[in-house]
């Protein structure tokens, strides 16, 4: 059988300019942060009273089998896998396996630093996990830029692109820090009602 | 009938299980044989060089940390020892010991990860890992004692280092350092004569040693091509003159060879704390420094053998408190030129594994 | 020990060979004009004396009035080094000949250099932004840049 080869349509370097377009556009559009979704701090539980069990047995069941997302970027990554290699097993709280796949995911953990030209593939993992979903930022680097926040390319907080529900201070934050963040979670998802969705 | 057949180009993206964090690559691929890579960077590019030209030269320090984040010692080592070198500071006795301990001890934390990263990438799910970590969280403990910190040590300064070792720290050194052979034994007695791994990685990704040397390949990337160059042995820095240990060197250059320089690698560097623990002086462990630091007129290349290779600080200064330009030599940006031609011809499985064997690390690729 | 080189007998002796390529050799490095820089580049990687194979770092510094591409060069048979300079005092367009096919060890830090510093390398064979993205305006390194 004869076999024809053709060539490539798309050169390498097209493909860099679309995309230093979208990272500039990004950049361009984020410069505010966005307000925190902490609503459920302050307000009094009015839950509907036929839903009041439905909605335990569901918080219950969410919250014990929440799915995390490994979205390591530089050294905190290594304090969650830590987190979940044998020491500080986080298998015991039912967040055995690490999704790679954000469609199978509900958490969202980002540790380390994300620069502007990575700003576009965290936004469009977020928008790819289905709802409901939460995000942890880890790390000094992922709240406010850290140590880098003077950079000409770092992002001064993961806040600008992606709503965020728990921050973990440190640089890296201890295993220990990271399950209580997980755990402040956790406490959130219980609050959590099927009415709105 | 003709069969029309046309290139495909899959994007390894910045978020992948195998990519060691957040590296790209543009792949070409022609049914599953691999024709072209085309390497993409700069996802983690945080200004380090730029912003230590606002810093003093101690808080230089914590940056440079962040640079190869599984070794930050090394780093730390490297940039002091480049310092020193301007400025001609003579380092107590007790200080160089410690520095050389803790050196080697992150030499082979950072090769447990090597090697069990690599095995991740061939197909075995976390075991390897899993293991390596435990010996991995005992090296941590130990650092801990010394300065309370994991992952990101700061430990060194110019002249000497922070802080003194406490009284746990050498019993529980010598404990770690008795069973450390043992440990070493079984992984390989696990891993290096299993079937899979000798087919999958015998004979994959070749690097030839004129390749190697052009393109300024260092470490066990460089020593598995069968050149024996190693800082330690041929430029000796610190006090590494007066101990007594071998460099592994590889014959082929193949993916196999590369495990196998790093598994080496670990037992001498056992070999090398044990001497340093026997030797241990007493004395001060930092000189004293004007404050505010500053550096002669002039500039210096420091280069050390850091786990990944070597690590070099290339220093500018102009006789004031902060660096005049600072630019780190990263290895593994440079072992990474030769991706192209290890790769090509082979299936992509084959590109994960030749790619997890170079052992890089994004944070000093970047910087 | 590696060896470093005497500067003043290195610069004697590339002068001779090569006539009015020294500039000068100051006590950290021998600084050569741009346009005789890659035959003195093939000169010491294949000379017996010299034997330079392995570029241990290539970088630039950017002097308010010129810029200075500094080559940090090895001998892995002899066990000695040397450090080569180019000065360039344009700061608008910055022009400097590549050493890619003497020493493949400089296609990604050439690369680096233009995208951080703007300085442009001539014959490289895929000049383009390799830590920054497309279309990022300027080059950060440079002491103007703020």
């Amino acid at each position: 059988m004869e076999i024809e080869r053709h060539e490539l349509s798309l050169p390498g370097s097209y493909i860099d300019m679309v995309e230093g377009r979208e990272v500039e556009s990004l950049k361009k559009s984020c410069q505010q942060p966005i307000p925190d979704p902490d609503s459920w701090l302050e307000t009094e539980l009015r839950r509907n009273v036929l839903l009041t069990t439905v909605d335990y047995v569901i918080d219950w069941a969410r919250s014990r089998s929440v799915f995390p997302l490994m979205f390591g970027l530089a050294c905190c990554a290594f304090e969650m896998i830590a987190t979940a290699a044998s020491r500080f097993d986080i298998a015991r709280f039912g967040m055995d396996i690490f999704r790679w796949s954000p469609r199978q995911a509900d958490l969202m953990i980002v540790a380390g630093t994300i620069t502007w030209k990575m700003a576009p593939a965290v936004k469009l993992i977020y928008e790819q996990m289905a709802e409901p979903k939460w995000v942890i930022a880890m790390g000094a680097c992922a709240i406010s830029g850290g140590t880098f926040r003077e950079s000409y390319s770092v992002v001064p907080g993961l806040n600008r692109i992606v709503p965020v529900d728990v921050y973990v201070p440190g640089c890296p934050p201890r295993p220990e820090g990271l399950i209580h963040g997980i755990r402040l979670i956790h406490q959130k998802i219980l609050r959590d009602t099927i009415k709105k969705v | 009938m003709a069969l029309k057949t046309e290139p495909f180009i899959l994007n390894v993206g910045p978020q992948h299980p195998s990519t060691h964090g957040v590296f790209r690559m543009r792949v070409t691929l022609d049914g599953e044989v691999v024709v072209d890579v085309e390497p993409v960077i700069g996802y983690l590019h945080r200004g380090i060089e730029k912003l230590a030209e606002s810093r003093t030269y101690t808080q230089v320090i914590p940056l440079t940390d962040r640079l190869d984040y599984l070794a930050s010692m090394t780093n730390n080592f490297g940039y002091v020892l480049a310092v020193e070198k301007l400025a001609g500071i003579k380092v107590p006795e007790r200080a160089e010991h410690l520095r050389v301990i803790m050196a080697e001890l992150m030499r082979i934390s950072s090769h447990l990860m090597a090697v069990g990263f690599f095995l991740n990438d061939l197909g075995a799910m976390m075991t390897p890992v899993l293991y390596m970590w435990r010996e991995r969280e005992k090296i941590m403990d130990l650092f801990e004692m010394v300065c309370g910190q994991r992952l990101t040590y700061n430990y060194m300064r110019v002249g000497g280092v922070s802080h003194d070792i406490p009284e746990e720290f050498l019993p529980a050194l010598e404990r770690f350092v008795g069973e450390m052979p043992r440990f070493i034994d079984e992984y390989e007695q696990l891993l290096s004569q299993n079937e899979i791994l000798l087919a999958r990685t015998k004979g994959v990704g070749v690097l030839p040693r004129a390749m190697a040397i052009n393109i300024a390949a260092s470490g066990p990337v460089l020593r598995a091509s069968g050149v024996k160059w190693d800082i330690r042995k041929a430029d000796p820095y610190s006090i590494y003159e007066r101990f007594d240990f071998e460099v592994p060197v590889g014959m082929v250059g193949d993916c196999y060879d590369r495990y196998w320089v790093r598994i080496q690698e670990m037992r001498q560097s056992v070999r090398i704390i044990e001497q340093a623990m026997k030797r241990l002086p007493r004395g001060e462990i930092c000189i004293k420094l004007p404050k505010p630091f500053r550096l002669p007129n002039g500039e210096v290349y420091g280069h050390i053998e850091a786990p990944k290779g070597e690590l070099g600080f290339y220093l500018v200064s102009d006789n004031s408190i902060a660096p005049y330009r600072f630019h780190v030599r990263p290895p593994t940006l440079i072992n990474l030129t030769a991706l192209r031609d290890m790769v090509v011809g082979w299936k992509i499985a084959d590109l994960i594994v030749i790619f997890g064997s170079i052992d890089v690390c994004l944070g000093e690729i970047d910087r | 020990m590696t060896v470093v080189l005497d500067y003043e007998a290195v610069a004697r002796r590339l002068s001779e060979k090569f006539p009015g390529s020294v500039v000068e050799s100051g006590k950290s490095g021998i600084v050569v004009k741009s346009d005789r820089l890659r035959e003195l580049a093939w000169f010491l990687r294949d000379s017996s004396e010299f034997g330079f194979d392995y570029l241990a770092n290539l970088t630039a510094v950017d002097y308010l009035d010129y810029f200075e591409v500094v080559y940090h060069l090895v001998s892995l048979t002899n066990n000695h080094s040397l450090v080569l300079k180019v000065r360039c005092t344009d700061r608008d367009k910055p022009v400097v000949p590549s050493v890619v096919d003497v020493w493949r060890a400089a296609d990604f830090q050439e690369r680096e250099v233009y995208d951080l510093m703007g300085i442009v390398f001539e014959g490289h064979p895929n000049l383009k932004r390799l830590l920054l993205w497309e279309g990022f305006v300027g080059h950060p390194l440079r002491k103007d840049y703020l």
